[in-house]
C-alpha cells in the first residue's frame, strides 16, 4: 500500500518537474539565444551567460545584475524576506510625465523603484541587505530609495544585525529635486547610527555607482567592495570631460583605479562575492570576537 | 522680460541720459527707466533669482565674515594633503561668543575666481570643513557655515582624491556633531556640494539665494540633452528660497532689497547677526542628545512615502 502511494508521487514529481523544464524553456526563447558581451563584443549562449552569474565566460566582463539576480547570487536559498516593498512616491515635484515614467517602468522590469531591501542570510548569517537595481530609472535615488535604505539601516540598527548594499546608481533623482538631495543626508545620518552601536556595514559597489550615491551611503561602509570594472565616481566622465576639456585617461574611475587610490578596500570577482561577504560577516560576528575583560582600568 | 534682458535696457538708458540735457527727453528716460525695473522687480522668476544669486557684485562670505563677527582668524588645511582656498573657515567671536565659521568662497572677479576655482570645492576642501568642525566640537563652539557654490568640482584630481568619499564623510559626521550648527544659504546652494557644508539643525535662506541638485543648465542637459533650458528647467526644479521654505527644508528666509543684494546693502548683516544670537541661545538650551535628536528627524522626514 504505502509502496504505491511512494510510486505515485514520484511519478508525479518526474510530471512537474518535466513541465518546468519546458516553461523555462519556452521563456528563454524570446530573450534571445544570445548575448553579446559588451566588453569583448563576443556573443555567448543565454544560457551560458546567465548560468555563469552573467559573468561573460570569454573576458571575464561583469554585465549588470538585476535586484533578483543578485539577491539569488547572494542570499542563501528561500531566505530573503522583502522589507518596505509598498513604498510608493509622493509626487514631489510634479515634474511632467515623472508618474508615467514611473509605471512604465514597473510594468516593464516588475520593480517598484531602483532598490530592493530586507532581511536574508548569507552563508547562514542574518543580515539586511539592500540591492539596487540600474534598469529602474538609473537606480537614481529618489524619496522612495532614500526611505527604503534609511528603513533597512534603522531595521539592522534596532535589531543589532550586519547590513550589505550592492550599489548600482546614476546618482540623486532628477525629477524629484532637492528631495533627492536631502536624501543622501537622510541615509548617511543613519549609518551613522548603525556605526556608533558597533556594526558592521559592507557597501559593494557595483556598475557603475556615481552622483549622490557614491557621495553619501555607498561610500560609508566600513568595508568596501566593488566588482571588477566597475565606474565609480563622483561626476560623470562626460561632465569631467566637458568641464576639463580633455579626454580622461583609460582606466579613469574603474574599481581598478579606486583600490589604487585608496578608496576601496578589495575587488571581488562575481563568482567569490558569497563566500567573501560569508567570511566577512563571520569574522564580525559575535562569536568570533575575542572576550575581553569587562569594565574600565 | 528676464531680469538680465532688463539690467542690460537699462543700462543703454543710462548711457542715453548722459549723454543728453534736454529735461522733456530726460523725464521720458527715467520714467522708462522706472517701469521697466518695476516690471523685472515685480516679476521674478526663478530664473531671475539664479541669476542674482550668481551676480558677482552680491556679498560674499568674507563680507559676512567681516561685517558679523569680530576677532576672526583663519585656519588652514585638511592635514592631509593641502589647503583648499574653495573653502575659507577659522574662529570668530558673535559678539564675544567663540564660534567656528566656514563658508564656500567665491571672487570677485576672475583673478579671486581663479585662485579659490569659483566656489567649487575639492575634496581637502570638505576634509578642512570637517577638521574644523571637529575642532568645534572639542572646544563646544557652535557652527556657523555660508553656503555659496556651483557645487563640487568635477576634474581628474578631485575624482582621484576622493570627491565622493569626502562629501559622504561630511554628511555622516555632520549628523552627530555635538554643537549647534547654523547654516545659511547666502548665493547659490549647488547639489552635494552645499549639502557637504550644511547638514545643520537650521537652514536659512536669503530671499534670492537658491538651493538645487543641480544647477538648472546640468538638469536640463542631463534630462533633455540641451543646456540651453536652464530657465525651463529652473521653473521646474523649485530652487528658490521661498520654494524650500514651502518643503519644510529652509526653516527661516531673510528679505532681501529690490534687485537684490549688492555691495551696499548694510542691514543684511545686523539682521544676520540678531538672528544668530537668538538662535544659538535657543539652541543651546538643548542638551547635547536632544540637539542631535532633532537634526536626526529634520532630515528623516524628508521625501516621506509611506503608502498613503
Amino acid at each position: 500500500m504505502i509502496s504505491l502511494f511512494k510510486e505515485r508521487r514520484q511519478k508525479l514529481t518526474l510530471f512537474k518537474s518535466s513541465r518546468q523544464k519546458n516553461i523555462q524553456h519556452r521563456i528563454s526563447v524570446p530573450e534571445g539565444l544570445y548575448t553579446r558581451c559588451p566588453g569583448c563584443k563576443q556573443d555567448f549562449i543565454s544560457e551560458q551567460v546567465a548560468a555563469n552569474y552573467y559573468v561573460c565566460p570569454g573576458c571575464g566582463y561583469h554585465m549588470r545584475l538585476t535586484a533578483q539576480g543578485r539577491i539569488k547570487l547572494i542570499a542563501d536559498k528561500g531566505s530573503m524576506r522583502e522589507l518596505n516593498a509598498g513604498l510608493i512616491t509622493r509626487e514631489n515635484l510634479d515634474f511632467p510625465g515623472y508618474s508615467e515614467k514611473l509605471a512604465s517602468l514597473e510594468a516593464q522590469t516588475g520593480l517598484k523603484e531602483a532598490v530592493v531591501t530586507g532581511v536574508c542570510s548569507i552563508d547562514g548569517i542574518s543580515t539586511v541587505i539592500g540591492v539596487m537595481d540600474s534598469r529602474f530609472l538609473m537606480g537614481s535615488m529618489g524619496s522612495v530609495v532614500g526611505e527604503k535604505i534609511t528603513r533597512a539601516v534603522e531595521y539592522a540598527t534596532k535589531r543589532r544585525l550586519p547590513i550589505v548594499i550592492f550599489t548600482a546608481s546614476g546618482g540623486a533623482r532628477m525629477q524629484e529635486g532637492i528631495i533627492s538631495l536631502m536624501q543622501m543626508a537622510k541615509t548617511s545620518n543613519a549609518l551613522a547610527r548603525h556605526s556608533q552601536a558597533g556594526l558592521l556595514y559592507i557597501s559593494v559597489m557595483t556598475h557603475p555607482t556615481t552622483g549622490g550615491v557614491t557621495a553619501s551611503f555607498a561610500s560609508l561602509g566600513d568595508i568596501i567592495l566593488a566588482e571588477p570594472g566597475a565606474l565609480i565616481g563622483f561626476a560623470g566622465p562626460r561632465v569631467i570631460e566637458q568641464t576639463i576639456r580633455q579626454k580622461l585617461p583609460e582606466g579613469f574611475q574603474r574599481a581598478e583605479f579606486l583600490l589604487e587610490h585608496g578608496f576601496l578596500d578589495m575587488i571581488v570577482e562575481r563568482q567569490n562575492l558569497k563566500s567573501t561577504l560569508g567570511s566577512l560577516l563571520r569574522l564580525h560576528s559575535p562569536s568570533a570576537i575575542l572576550n575581553r575583560k569587562k569594565g574600565g582600568g | 522680460m528676464p531680469l538680465k534682458e532688463a539690467e542690460d535696457q537699462i543700462r543703454l538708458l543710462d548711457e542715453r541720459l548722459s549723454k543728453t540735457e534736454d529735461r522733456e527727453e530726460r523725464q521720458a528716460i527715467l520714467d522708462e527707466k522706472n517701469r521697466i525695473l518695476k516690471d523685472a522687480y515685480e516679476n521674478l522668476t526663478s530664473y531671475d533669482r539664479v541669476y542674482l544669486a550668481r551676480k558677482p557684485t552680491r556679498p560674499g562670505v568674507r563680507d559676512y565674515i567681516k561685517n558679523i563677527f569680530s576677532e576672526f582668524y583663519e585656519l588652514h588645511g585638511d592635514r592631509l594633503m593641502r589647503d583648499d582656498p574653495a573653502v575659507i573657515g577659522g574662529i570668530a567671536s558673535l559678539d564675544g561668543i567663540a564660534v567656528t565659521v566656514i563658508g564656500h568662497c567665491k571672487g570677485k572677479n576672475l583673478e579671486e575666481n581663479i585662485k579659490c576655482n569659483f566656489g567649487m570645492p575639492n575634496p581637502e576642501g570638505y576634509r578642512k570643513a570637517l577638521r574644523l568642525m571637529k575642532q568645534a566640537e572639542k572646544f563646544n563652539r557652535p557652527i556657523i557655515t555660508f553656503i555659496d557654490t556651483p557645487g563640487a568640482y568635477p576634474g581628474i584630481e578631485s575624482e582621484e582624491h576622493g570627491q565622493g568619499e569626502a562629501i559622504a564623510r561630511n554628511l555622516l559626521e555632520m549628523g552627530s556633531l555635538q554643537v549647534p550648527i547654523i547654516s545659511i544659504v547666502i548665493g547659490e546652494g549647488g547639489s552635494g556640494g552645499a549639502l557637504a557644508m550644511s547638514v545643520a539643525d537650521r537652514i536659512w535662506m536669503l530671499e534670492n539665494a537658491v538651493y538645487s541638485i543641480l544647477s538648472p543648465e546640468g538638469f536640463a542637459s542631463i534630462l533633455w540633452k540641451d543646456a540651453s533650458r536652464a530657465r525651463e528647467a529652473a521653473e521646474l526644479m523649485k530652487l528658490t528660497s521661498f520654494d524650500l521654505y514651502q518643503m519644510g527644508i529652509a526653516d527661516r528666509l531673510f528679505a532681501e532689497p529690490k534687485g537684490g543684494l549688492n555691495q551696499n546693502s548694510r542691514s543684511i548683516y545686523q539682521r544676520l547677526k540678531t538672528a544668530l544670537k537668538a538662535e544659538l541661545e535657543q539652541l543651546a538650551k538643548l542638551n547635547k542628545r536632544t540637539l542631535i535628536e532633532q537634526r536626526y528627524k529634520k532630515y528623516r522626514r524628508i521625501g516621506d512615502c509611506s503608502p498613503k
